[in-house]
């Protein structure tokens, strides 16, 4: 009780008590406040992560009924990320807004909705009633929409936010169609009703059910096809934003997907089958389309969606592992995609940061225009070389783990040689492995042409280091990545609560496969933690040899050419030419080229615009034909008065005239139902 | 611990011999074979020279590039005999550790802002990225074929029986053998001893390194040879005593260095942008390797 008022009182207040401040003062109180919350539900997720759930009930009122507050480990581990992800955030975009000191009404704005998205997130893990839960969802739409266009004088800015927020209400639309479907059978607003529903009806209602929340949910979280908006939405937002979007925002789709398998009881295999499906292909088309952006933040948006693809190949084994009664396929299955939905969110939000620096001295995400920025920025460049070796899973990084376990998991699955598992699993394994190799080519790409070499482009400021503010936060999510790295076991020890959701393991019950698990983590964390050390024994002793030999600086070679400029540098384009050439006929790439021709030639140059076909598909072209049979309407929008006029008029007489003609109307319909 | 010394053993002669069978074939009296081994001390006792776009990173790459291989090792067992490093999934460590020395040897080669090296680089990453998937989903013929999932169980209870099996263990040797030439860039993906940077993989990347770092890549080159040849000596090895599996593992490095040598002096090169298909081909040898096991489980009829 006290905790739930605490919560509430706290976000009031300092909502009232924002625009009223100084811009130094606002930046201060979002921080704190944001803090005080973290530490409010961080208490209740620690306590869910070690078995103890939280329930209160909220009396509620006449139409939505009791709102019951409930924290299981599922919600904990969710809240727990959220609030990390957060508070890095809020620290860094203190220091990130200071570059718009100026616009304070704007700044006021942002730093609300900073607060409200913050609760809006907590209260969707832990409202189970499902107006409440809409209501809560609807915050969080408007509220980040409202951060993502910050930079509201910029038309493309303005336009990726409206784009986000069609899309989240075709989310929230068929969340509500669910939610319908349900209430009307059940008669209750509470989540326990889905259970109910799912448990009187047919395993294919149950589907049905799961798949209209999966829609629903799939929007938010990225999964291909419905992933069309994070492209847009990312580069559009402050760097932060972007940071928490891809952090959390996105897993919020996965939460809702977790907590929907839990409730439903339904055929898992059928569920595990589609989700294996949907999530192997967002996990490739989305690397594939990343590595062929020249934007830098729109390059690490299609890599969200890529690893929500790794997350969802977890989701969909362990459903599998549930349908098929192996219990060591659901564990490591949803082990792992629990684990990946922390990982992801550490390391995306550490690139996004990184980006952010990044644009904060150059003004630019052209990655073709950037370059050499590692001598100038050595620390940004080194936290985002930690976090691409993190997200391309590489060992001795967090992501390795999560990845690691995946994998296990596959393995696991075809060790059993069931018929019914081992075409999805290589389909998963060839799917997994290529995602890796693609991850890797895509920020080889990116860090090698963003931070290496010298500048390609000449920039008006020198590029220099982003100040100490800005680099703390960031510092404190790469402890958290190598921690993870090098002791895994101790995060799946935390993990063991939420996976004990899914796995449905009596209390007393020691599965012997979760021993052999957590001591195969620690030899993972092992083999990292060996791997540093060797890499620092051989680099040590490199040093030790090299230094009583002569080493001289000169030019790279050049074949001869002795003088090189920076535009001679091989640039991403080139980096990835021979992968674009190769999956051209995935892409649908506007080239626009200019030769040099003639005697005296004049300048030339190559431009390609990656653009989406799945979007144009599934986006572009319904749209279009709804634009043709809409402009059929046209003449109804004329511009006369009188027009208009009459249209009210003849409104008036129909709502006036409905009445009088309900009976006969009632006469015909029946007659119609007697047909 | 007895794998890893005799990896670093085979280690020594394993580009000698290669060079050797080179020289015979084209008819040159030709280097001892322990020549490469002398050219890398040679470069281990020299200065060097550092362009000076290069940052700390180039320093490094080196470095980590050989740790990664030298952990890959690590985990490689002798037939029953444990590498030093032995858990479930162990080879998901083999193949990604590696991944991490390529990543570096990836960006220290972009890092010198040259126009040629970042040629290699991305052929480099291309085609490793497709040699991933066959590797995987040889692994995972084989963990569904004995019921294992770590290297030193599935190659212990790896024997051949049926006639399928035959064909699948000398499919899983090609693959494994293009495998090598891809990661080490060698003929037919790539020919080191070229001298166009336009059309080298490896070597163009590391044009700048000079020195001890050279010597460092260099031998890196040598031990993932050994690396590769013990993975394929230990399909061959079941669960003999050591007495038999030390000399069956040398006489398979040696037939594979000499194989490797006769592939270099009687293909040629293929068409560098035809290279990546011809990769992603190894994966549905794979898939084959896989199928075949389907019908030895006879979970398909």
């Amino acid at each position: 009780m006290v905790i739930v008022t605490a919560f509430v009182v706290v976000i009031f207040l300092a909502i009232i008590l924002v625009p009223f401040l100084s811009v130094t003062w606002k930046g201060i109180i979002t921080v704190t406040t944001v803090t005080i919350i973290a530490i409010i539900s961080s208490v209740i997720a620690f306590q869910s992560l070690i078995g103890k759930n939280f329930e209160y009930l909220f009396p509620g009122s006449p139409i939505t009924g009791i709102v019951p507050v409930r924290i299981d480990a599922l919600s904990g581990w969710f809240i727990a990320i959220i609030n990390f992800t957060f508070l890095t955030g809020a620290f860094y975009g203190m220091q990130y807004m200071k570059a718009y000191r100026s616009q304070k009404s704007n700044l006021s704005l942002h730093c609300i909705c900073f607060i409200l998205l913050q609760a809006s997130l907590i209260s969707i893990c832990s409202l189970q009633n499902m107006l409440a839960f809409l209501v809560a969802w609807e915050i969080m739409a408007l509220s980040s929409f409202v951060l993502i266009i910050f930079e509201h004088h910029k038309r493309e800015t303005l336009s990726a936010g409206i784009n986000f927020l069609i899309q989240s209400h075709i989310c929230i639309m068929f969340l509500t169609l669910a939610f319908i479907w349900v209430a009307m059978r059940m008669n209750s607003y509470d989540f326990k009703a889905i259970m109910l529903f799912s448990n009187s009806n047919s395993l294919l209602t149950g589907v049905a059910l799961f798949l209209c929340f999966f829609f629903g949910f799939a929007i938010k979280a990225g999964f291909v096809p419905f992933h069309t908006w994070l492209p847009y939405a990312h580069p559009a937002a402050p760097s932060h934003i972007s940071g928490i979007m891809s952090g959390v925002i996105i897993k919020i789709g996965i939460y809702g997907i977790m907590r929907m398998l839990l409730l439903i009881k339904t055929d898992y295999l059928v569920i595990g089958y589609i989700l294996l499906f949907v999530s192997i292909v967002s996990g490739i088309y989305g690397v594939m389309l990343a590595i062929i952006q020249h934007n830098l933040k729109r390059l690490l948006a299609y890599h969200s969606i890529e690893n929500i693809g790794i997350i969802g190949i977890g989701i969909g084994l362990g459903c599998i592992g549930i349908g098929k009664g192996n219990h060591l396929l659901t564990l490591l299955g949803f082990a792992g995609a629990l684990l990946h939905i922390l990982n992801h969110s550490l390391f995306k939000s550490l690139l996004f940061y990184g980006a952010g620096n990044v644009y904060q001295s150059t003004h630019t995400m052209d990655i073709e225009k950037l370059g050499g920025l590692g001598k100038s920025m050595p620390h940004t460049s080194f936290l985002f070389l930690i976090a691409a070796l993190a997200i391309c899973g590489l060992p001795p990084f967090n992501g390795f783990v999560s990845e690691f376990l995946i994998y296990n998991g596959m393995f696991t699955g075809l060790k059993v040689s069931d018929q019914a598992l081992i075409l999805p699993i290589v389909f998963g394994i060839f799917g997994l492995a290529l995602i890796g190799g693609l991850a890797m080519l895509c920020f080889t790409k990116a860090f090698g042409s963003i931070f290496s070499g010298t500048l390609r482009h000449n920039f008006q400021h020198a590029p220099g280091e982003a100040d100490f503010g800005k680099l703390i936060p960031m510092y404190a999510v790469f402890i958290l990545i190598t921690a993870i790295g090098l002791f895994p076991k101790i995060f799946i020890t935390a993990l063991s609560e939420p996976i004990k959701l899914f796995t449905h393991y009596p209390d007393d019950y020691i599965p012997a496969d979760g021993l052999s698990i957590t001591a195969t983590m620690s030899m993972i964390g092992l083999c990292s933690g060996a791997f540093l050390g060797l890499t620092g024994l051989i680099f040590f002793l490199r040093k030790r040899i090299m230094s009583n030999k002569p080493q001289t600086v000169n030019v790279t070679w050049g074949c001869g050419y002795v003088a090189p400029t920076g535009k001679m540098q091989y640039t991403a384009s080139s980096f990835v030419r021979a992968y674009r050439k190769l999956a051209e006929p995935v892409f649908s790439i506007h080239k626009k080229k200019k030769e040099i021709r003639g005697v005296f030639p004049k300048s030339g140059g190559q431009e390609t615009h990656p653009y989406d076909k799945l979007e144009g598909w599934f986006i572009d072209y319904p749209l279009q034909q709804l634009r043709k049979f809409l402009s059929r309407f046209i003449f109804l929008q004329n511009g006369n008065l009188q027009f208009y006029i009459l249209y009210g008029v003849a409104f008036i007489t129909l709502v006036l005239v409905i009445p009088f003609a309900y009976d006969y109307i009632k006469a015909v319909i029946k007659f119609l139902n007697q047909l | 611990m007895i794998s890893l010394i005799l990896i670093l053993l085979a280690s020594l002669f394993f580009t000698g011999i290669i060079i050797r069978t080179k020289s015979i074939t084209s008819g040159r009296k030709g280097p001892g074979i322990f020549q490469p081994l002398k050219d890398i001390w040679r470069l281990f006792k020299k200065g060097s020279v550092y362009s000076k776009t290069t940052s700390f990173i180039f320093q490094v790459a080196p470095s980590i590039y050989i740790a990664s291989i030298l952990m890959a090792i690590l985990v490689i067992p002798l037939g029953q005999y444990k590498g030093i490093i032995s858990f479930e999934g162990d080879f998901v460590f083999f193949a990604y550790v590696l991944g991490t020395g390529k990543f570096f040897s990836i960006i220290s080669a972009m890092d010198t802002g040259s126009s040629f090296e970042g040629m290699g680089a991305s052929r480099e990453a291309l085609f490793s990225m497709f040699a991933e998937p066959a590797f995987f989903i040889l692994i995972g013929s084989f963990a569904l074929l004995t019921g294992h999932t770590s290297f030193q169980e599935i190659f212990a209870s790896l024997h051949f029986g049926s006639y399928i099996s035959y064909i699948l263990g000398a499919l899983a040797t090609f693959v494994l053998v293009m495998m090598t030439m891809v990661e080490n860039s060698r003929m037919p993906i790539d020919d080191p001893k070229t001298h166009l940077e336009l059309t080298m993989v490896h070597e163009v990347m590391i044009l700048d390194n000079s020195g001890f770092d050279l010597g460092m890549i260099l031998y890196g080159t040598n031990l993932k040879f050994a690396m590769y040849g013990a993975l394929i000596a230990n399909l061959f090895m079941g669960s003999f005593p050591l007495y038999l599996t030390i000399p069956i593992f040398f006489v398979i490095q040696v037939l594979f260095a000499v194989t490797v040598g006769i592939l270099e002096s009687f293909t040629a090169r293929f068409r560098m942008n035809h290279n990546a298909q011809y990769i992603l081909a190894l994966s549905s040898v794979s898939l084959l390797i896989f199928l075949g096991v389907l019908l030895v489980l006879k979970l398909v009829s």
